[in-house]
């Protein structure tokens, strides 16, 4: 028999280590050590319910367990096999004690729809993907749908693209098979270039067979013969597996010719881009691929109607395709009842920043942040406060506290100001300063900008530079305005998506943190204590015994003071590298 | 390789090779095999998951172990990484976190050698799409 601890930072704050030594005592005393082992493992991501032990082989999930209740576990669950029911956890809707953590609604919290096969076959061998259902929902499109059934059901689905957008994916095959041409493609949008998110490559690395086959059963609907992936030349291991599945899938006869005997024909290859964010824009993309400038051109013409090589052209993102093969598979009703009403399915998201359980997750469509923050993500760091969470990269917004309960969904999001992007959620704590994170996103964009619009070639330059002088502490209560009116014009006349979203950060920060920014320009403060410019060394002379290993320590030498006196530092020539702050040994310096 | 001819032959062979899949996850024959999953994405090789891998295939043929080791993808854990996944015979898969060579080496012996669990377990916190 095994005893399972949970050893993640909450269930440790709440004694989980003493739970542990009081179990394995009372195993020694009972003389059964030997047969029963206690071990600590990760976060269960139950935090709220911890500290948590289970029980196998029989599942049992004891929650909220004291250290004095080790004995009881002992005494009654592993000599007399009977459950301790006061530990038990309760299910708060039906009220019923669930004692298997299989059947308990919290570990439903997570469905893997896009990530089925990630971490559970080698990516390498298109075996082990035939096996779990691989290429079976191209042999039934291929062999039993026409071409619009397969689009009516990707339609019924309600899936809509995952790269950011939100646009009905279905609809948008619709639109390209309805295009007459003697070619047209498929084109995979594999440049994730979002700051956090790494989902994409993720499932290209993980399982690149099921996108190959949803590019076939797109191209199936839509009558291309050729498809070509658009990947970023850093991304070198998701190229090498994709090129291994290009290759055993054409062995098979699954790419090429004739396909499962069908008559349909279709084949993939590879273009490796330089690593633009603007290329993450369809007809960026789509230039780029032609060997021209990645710049965005004015839609319409939309790729449906004039795409690559002025062909029809269906541009999907990697997250997108890969849910095509489980929708056909498994129906688009099964499908559409997953997720809200108007966002169907599951959302892969990439956890980030001031959070326990960094890493990549996948929910239903209207779960709530606190739950993807608090339950899935395990809560903050090193137990501080959270202040907000960043979605859709440069292009999204924070979200704050008031927003915890929001479902998530695409619709829900922009009407907090973010949006859902490709699904980088960048959590921060208390020490975390607005200011500084929006000029972080602006960094990017000013960088990132192809410089084709004006307003987004040099609007963002001047938000940046504005953000900059606010973080320095020369920012004035004018330029908030400024900040607020220059972003509304940046949003109202860029051309594509990177220009009309760059000003985002700007606008929710204020929206949201407006006394932080007041706080920069009028006490000259950062609340947050992160700009470096505002920060204010101080000696407390109440606390200050003269000791002098501060003045020692200075490495300017700005301290002064006589021995077993209060000591003075000199802000003017304070580089403010905390060094003072550290060697202290009374806590008598702080930062104002 | 034989080319997949039709959907007739994609079902036959889908079949087979779930069978042979099954035969080795669903076995209680305590001959059959340990397998090792190692999660092989970019987030896991920075964190040595590429010597974690050559490590596992070289000491249990050493140790003369009867085990697959195989790479897979992104777990999602990438607070823990390197993470695999051990499945013995008859038993529920498990995944550690963490695994540097001197976990992988106790997570062998003791796990994989004696079916005494080790430090370091992360909790299955998600469902399938097949359940």
């Amino acid at each position: 028999m095994h005893i399972l601890i949970c050893g993640g930072t909450g269930c440790r704050a709440s004694a989980s280590e003493t739970i542990q030594n009081n179990l394995q005592e009372t195993l020694k005393i009972k003389g059964l050590e030997d047969e029963v082992q206690v071990v600590m493992t990760g976060c269960f991501g139950f935090c709220e319910k911890g500290p948590i032990v289970k029980i196998l082989p029989d599942n049992t999930f004891y929650t909220e367990v004291k250290p004095e209740d080790a004995e009881e576990i002992i005494e009654e669950h592993i000599i007399k096999g009977r459950k301790v029911m006061r530990l038990l956890y309760t299910d708060p809707e039906k009220k019923e004690v669930v004692s298997d953590s299989k059947h308990m609604n919290f570990y439903k919290k997570q469905i893997r729809i896009a990530l089925r096969n990630c971490g559970f076959i080698n990516p390498e061998n298109i075996d082990e993907y035939i096996s779990r259902d691989g290429y079976a929902a191209l042999g039934k499109c291929l062999t039993d749908m026409t071409p619009r059934l397969v689009i009516d059901e990707i339609k019924a689905s309600g899936l809509r693209g995952r790269g950011g957008g939100g646009f009905p994916t279905g609809l948008k095959w619709e639109f390209a098979s309805k295009n007459k041409a003697d070619q047209k493609y498929v084109v995979c949008n594999a440049d994730e270039g979002d700051p956090g998110a790494f989902m994409d490559r993720s499932i290209l690395e993980g399982d690149p067979h099921s996108v190959l086959e949803a590019m076939a059963i797109c191209a199936y609907t839509m009558g291309a013969t050729k498809g070509v992936i658009y990947i970023r030349a850093e991304y070198p291991l998701a190229i090498q597996r994709l090129k291994v599945a290009i290759k055993q899938a054409r062995e098979y006869g699954l790419l090429g010719n004739d396909i499962l005997g069908s008559g349909f024909s279709f084949d993939v290859e590879m273009r490796y881009g330089a690593g633009a964010f603007v290329c993450g824009e369809e007809t960026a993309l789509i230039h780029s691929m032609e060997g021209l400038r990645g710049e965005p051109t004015v839609k319409p013409p939309f790729p449906a109607e004039s795409g690559y090589n002025g062909k029809p052209t269906n541009v999907n993102n990697v997250e997108t395709f890969a849910n095509i093969p489980v929708i056909i598979n498994k129906g688009a009703a099964w499908f559409n009842k997953i997720g809200t009403e108007k966002s169907a399915g599951t959302k892969v998201f990439a956890l980030a920043g001031k959070i326990n359980n960094v890493g990549l997750i996948e929910v239903p469509m209207g779960t709530t942040l606190r739950e993807v923050i608090y339950e899935i993500g395990g809560g903050i760091k090193d137990g501080k406060k959270f202040k907000a969470v960043q979605t859709g990269g440069p292009s999204g917004g924070c979200l704050t506290e008031k927003h915890l309960d929001t479902p998530i969904d695409f619709d829900n999001l922009i009407a907090v100001g973010s949006m859902m992007g490709s699904g980088g959620m960048i959590v921060m704590d208390e020490d975390d300063c607005m200011v500084s994170m929006a000029k972080f996103y602006l960094d990017f964009t000013v960088e990132e900008s192809c410089g084709k619009c004006t307003p987004c070639r040099v609007g963002n330059k001047r938000l940046y530079e504005l953000l900059n002088k606010i973080t320095e502490g020369k920012g004035t209560k004018e330029d908030l305005d400024l900040l607020r009116n220059l972003s509304t014009v940046i949003k109202d006349t860029s051309l594509c998506g990177l220009g009309q979203t760059s000003p985002n950060p700007v606008l929710s920060t204020i929206e949201n943190f407006y006394d932080e920014y007041i706080a920069h320009v009028e006490d000259h403060k950062c609340p947050a204590g992160q700009c470096k410019a505002l920060m204010q060394y101080v000696i407390d002379p109440e606390l200050c015994v003269g000791c002098t290993l501060c003045a020692r320590n200075c490495p300017v030498d700005c301290i002064a003071g006589e021995r077993k006196e209060a000591h003075v530092i000199d802000a003017a020539s304070c580089i403010k590298c905390g060094t003072c702050m550290d060697k202290c040994k009374f806590n008598a310096i702080s930062i104002k | 390789m034989a080319k997949v001819k039709s959907l007739a032959d994609l079902k036959r062979m889908k079949e087979e090779l779930q069978s042979k899949m099954d035969l080795r996850e669903k076995s209680n024959d305590p001959e059959s095999l340990v397998q090792i999953k190692v999660a092989m994405a970019t987030c896991g090789i920075a964190s040595g998951a590429k010597e974690v891998m050559d490590f596992l295939i070289d000491v249990t043929a050493k140790r003369g172990i009867q085990t697959v080791v195989t790479q897979t993808g992104c777990m999602g854990y990438c607070y823990a990484e390197p993470t695999i996944e051990v499945k013995l015979p008859g038993k529920d898969p498990i995944v550690f976190g963490d695994v540097d060579i001197k976990k992988a080496d106790e997570i062998v012996e003791k796990y994989i050698k004696n079916g005494e669990l080790v430090d370091g377990i992360i909790p299955v916190n998600y469902k399938t799409i097949d359940n």
